[in-house]
């Protein structure tokens, strides 16, 4: 590769054959010289309606349809038209092919940093990482919503708007609890996937025959042949697992009240709940290294001569507005930034593998100074997530970059004590309890099903396991409480004890 | 082989759906409010600018949240220590105010997650008469001046003065400074302090005096010739806020309200009026900005009043409705002419008038006043006995009645009955629901 070549762009419109040139000159490097593994990628041009479509749609370029998305869009549309809010720029699909959405009112060298970013840093961290190789299926997921949404479609063409969204807003209700945490469900494999699918769209088509959509109001098609739980005693006795962690899941095969097309209904539910279940326990990871990938991969483009200085100027400015931590008591503080505490933990283990102080090499003995940093990096990104990669990553100098400082709050207490500060004595505190608040097991209440009375009044008992002695919030409780007694068709319990 | 797919030329407004079923649900409950809202408060309260709560019970999305400020124990980090060390007590900011934590992100992104949330007014006017309009409305356009108005259009480099933009003016003129190292006038005074000392000490005596004097008089002459030709503002930086007109179509609209405030409307009867005048007036007022609105009260004779009048006093009289009519057509004819302006006409009365009466009032509207109007809306105010008499729609008192003939000749023109106050709301809305396009 020569040393000085002509910028791949000059002008700030994009165009397609400079988007082209651009995918090029990103995608060697990030191949070449980051070794990245990445999905295929498919680019899209959306404009901002559409975008905000998708931010609606949780970011899917397909789903099923719920006011509750109707809610959303609203208020971002009113947002996004009051300049409250800006539009991400980039928008990313855990998917194969690798969706990324380019917005068409960017300018060129928005476009090339997003195709960095987003078709890149986090193509590669969907694929490699863990947690996303273990809970979600990049390749089935989009086959998935659309028969998701043709599913429910048809739903509510023969059960009526109402009732469908009845399901859909319990089902919304529980989201959170809907997912594995701990075991893993079976995996099938592709085939057994399919097949699966296929029989389940068979099923839909099934029950939407043409045949019973003539016959007279009252006249009921007979159960659809396929596996209906059965209010067996033998049966009851020896399936549920309980405690059971995932409410949708328990609900969709053990109550006793749901007709089977609301029980696919929760499954769909609760399966989009899981794939998402991921990103959120790697946020800051995931961010942290799309950052990198695409400010390294915008600085090498820069020193080859294929970026002009107007463009680096220009990234350096949005790069420097993505990533920046207000202080706590700055009135523009909101929450520690992804972008900034990850990308400087990236460029942190960067400067540790090559450049280490001293006290690196005292806290990172396995890869200080190892020159290493892109398999280091890789690594990390491949077998950790968020609460863990601060565990093991956050180094004193970003501690002292960022000034953190720990608090420790007594609900009794008038008072919040200062715990650790960056100094000597309070890095390794500091640290945990940064990582702590990471930790979506300790974020996230825990709540299990831990018995039903099927064979007596069929009472539903839950237990919330108080973290730290920690309620749940009342009032909301009271809202979410008739959507499982809903969907149970029989009264509900919910105890709060204290875990310790 | 990566793709690049061009999707600008999709279909857009997958959202739509969502949006209509979302605004389905949440417009019932906006309805109900202020239905409630009219009945309840007085006609001046509805018509003023204040908050109306409604239960977002429909439009919740609730999830289990925990509260920890209920109960319970938990550490957190946050960033930007200025001079706190362990130990040192923080007191906690009173409930309601934001404390220096920040907020905790709700589930759904929603700040209103309690049971009710307010919205302006109007904001609920917006989606109240969202789906109402004045019904054919023709565009008048005078095309030779078409008004405009002026639209905030970003920043520009060049313009008049008084557009100037301070703040990034401002911000361009120190970039550049900083850029051009142009010296501050810190940097001279010290330069110039520096020379005086050594003068006054005497540079001469010591060694390399001199020459250092002279080295820095050079440098202080240089810091001033770089500060006269690195200007402080340059036009290069000025930036200015740039507008583009908009043309506005003009589509004036006119709207007379006829009130019947005669003996044989009761008080309740009176009430029953204003408030369907108070919502059309509020409806015009939000949904239009150019509509012309004319007070017209009668009782034996009209007159013209102001609005406040119109609301607010009381009168009594006797009955004679053609008068209304009358001087209508007399300040339609000095003031709006049928070229410029689309007319539009409500009456409220109890249907009750002098005998013969009725017979002048449809030959007015036959044969003046609705060969002029888009639109003529009658309602009639009843008794609920009343009500449940003339529950057809051929009986009635004698003015309706005779509307009932005008009604048959003429499209534009309708009747309605009011009995309660909750039948206001439908039957407004039904007058004045979107027509589909002819």
């Amino acid at each position: 590769m020569e040393a000085m070549s002509a910028p791949l762009f000059t002008e700030t419109e994009w165009t397609f054959q400079a988007l082209d040139r651009v995918l090029k000159a990103v995608e060697e490097i990030a191949i070449d010289d980051l070794k990245l593994d990445v999905y295929p990628n498919q680019i899209e041009i959306i404009s901002t309606e559409q975008m905000l479509d998708a931010y609606s749609a949780m970011g899917m370029p397909l789903m099923y349809n719920h006011w509750s998305f109707g809610k959303l869009f609203a208020r971002e549309d009113a947002l996004y038209r009051a300049g409250h809010i800006g539009l991400a720029y980039e928008m990313v699909i855990n998917s194969n092919p690798c969706i990324s959405y380019l917005l068409e009112e960017n300018s060129m060298t928005m476009q090339t940093i997003v195709i960095a970013h987003a078709a890149f840093g986090h193509n590669h961290f969907f694929k490699n990482n863990y947690l996303f190789q273990q809970w979600t299926n990049a390749e089935s997921i989009l086959e998935y919503l659309a028969f998701a949404k043709r599913y429910i479609a048809a739903c509510e063409e023969r059960y009526g708007h109402a009732e469908v969204e009845a399901v859909l807003d319990s089902a919304h209700a529980l989201m959170d609890q809907g997912v594995f945490r701990y075991c893993r469900p079976p995996r099938p494999s592709r085939a057994r996937l399919m097949e699966k699918q296929r029989k389940r769209m068979e099923h839909a088509e099934e029950d939407y025959s043409e045949l019973w959509r003539t016959l007279p109001a009252g006249a009921e098609p007979p159960p659809p042949d396929r596996e209906r739980w059965d209010l067996d005693e033998d049966e009851f006795g020896s399936v549920p697992k309980l405690p059971e962690e995932n409410l949708l899941y328990f609900l969709e095969k053990f109550s006793p009240s749901l007709k089977s097309w609301q029980r696919e209904t929760l499954r769909i539910v609760r399966h989009l709940a899981q794939y998402f279940y991921p990103q959120r326990q790697t946020k800051l990871m995931n961010e942290g290294a799309a950052t990198f990938v695409h400010h390294t991969i915008m600085n090498t483009l820069y020193d080859k001569g294929l970026l002009t200085e107007g463009a680096i100027f220009e990234f350096l400015a949005s790069h420097t507005a993505v990533v920046f931590q207000p202080d706590f008591d700055d009135p523009r503080y909101s929450s520690i930034n992804p972008y900034a505490l990850g990308f400087a933990m990236m460029s942190d283990i960067k400067r540790i593998s090559e450049q280490p102080a001293d006290e690196d090499r005292a806290w990172f003995p396995s890869f200080a100074g190892n020159g290493d940093w892109r398999d280091v990096l890789k690594d990390a990104w491949a077998n950790y997530r968020d609460e863990s990669f601060i565990e093991q990553f956050l180094s004193p100098k970003l501690m002292r970059d960022f000034k953190l400082f720990a608090l420790s709050d007594d609900a009794e207490a008038p008072v919040v004590t200062v715990s650790a500060i960056h100094d000597e004595a309070g890095y390794r505190r500091l640290r945990s309890t940064l990582a702590r608040q990471y930790d979506v097991g300790e974020t996230d209440p825990n709540i299990q099903v831990t018995g039903a009375n099927l064979k007596g009044n069929r009472k539903l008992f839950i237990e919330h396991r108080m973290h730290r002695g920690v309620p749940l919030n009342a009032q909301i409780k009271a809202q979410v409480m008739p959507h499982i007694e809903r969907l149970w068709g029989h009264e509900v319990a919910l105890e709060e004890i204290a875990a310790e | 082989m990566t793709y690049f797919i061009d999707r600008r030329l999709n279909p857009k407004g997958k959202s739509l759906a969502n949006r209509q079923r979302f605004l389905r649900r949440a417009r019932a409950q906006i309805r109900e409010a202020v239905q409630k809202s009219l009945k309840d408060s007085g006609v001046a309260d509805v018509a003023k600018g204040r908050k109306v709560r409604i239960s977002t019970q429909g439009t919740k999305e609730p999830r289990f949240r925990l509260d920890p400020k209920k109960g319970g124990k938990r550490d957190f980090v946050l960033p930007g220590n200025k001079d706190f060390v362990p130990g040192d007590q923080i007191k906690k900011p009173q409930a309601g105010q934001s404390g220096g934590s920040g907020k905790d992100a709700a589930t759904s992104g929603d700040a209103e997650d309690d049971f009710e949330f307010t919205m302006r007014e109007d904001e609920i006017l917006d989606i109240f008469f969202e789906d109402l309009e004045l019904p054919n409305l023709v565009r008048t356009a005078l095309s030779e001046v078409p008004s405009q108005s002026w639209k905030r259009a970003g920043i520009t480099t060049a313009g008049a003065p008084t557009q100037i933009n301070l703040l990034r003016t401002m911000r361009n003129s120190f970039g550049r400074r900083l850029a051009l190292r142009r010296p501050t006038l810190a940097d001279i005074k010290a330069l110039e302090e520096e020379i005086a000392v050594l003068e006054a000490s005497g540079a001469a005596a010591e060694a390399g005096g001199p020459e250092k004097l002279a080295a820095l008089r050079m440098e202080l002459e240089r810091l001033n010739a770089r500060r006269k030709w690195v200007a402080f503002i340059d036009p290069v930086d000025v930036r200015f806020n740039a507008f583009t007109e908009q043309p506005v179509p003009t589509s004036n609209a006119v709207m007379f309200c006829l009130m019947d405030v005669s003996g044989s409307m009761g008080e309740r009867e009176k009430d029953l009026a204003k408030r369907f005048f108070v919502l059309l007036h509020l409806f015009l007022k939000r949904r239009y900005e150019k509509v012309d609105i004319v007070f017209i009260r009668h009782t034996h004779d009209a007159q013209e009043v102001d609005e406040q009048t119109f609301f607010y006093s009381r009168q009594s009289g006797g009955t004679i409705v053609s008068t209304a009519l009358e001087k209508m057509l007399e300040i339609q004819k000095e003031r709006y002419t049928t070229s410029d302006w689309n007319i539009y006409a409500a009456q409220a009365s109890d249907g009750y008038t002098q005998s013969g009466d009725a017979k002048r009032c449809v030959e007015l509207l036959e044969n003046e006043l609705m060969p002029i109007c888009q639109y003529y809306a009658y309602i009639e105010i009843l008794d609920e006995r009343e009500m449940e008499v003339f529950s057809s729609e051929e009986a009635g008192a004698e003015l309706w009645r005779a509307y009932r003939m005008v009604a048959e000749n003429w499209k534009n023109f309708a009747t309605k009955r009011i009995a309660k106050p909750s039948d206001i709301f439908p039957v407004f809305h039904d007058l004045f629901k979107k027509q589909e396009a002819v």
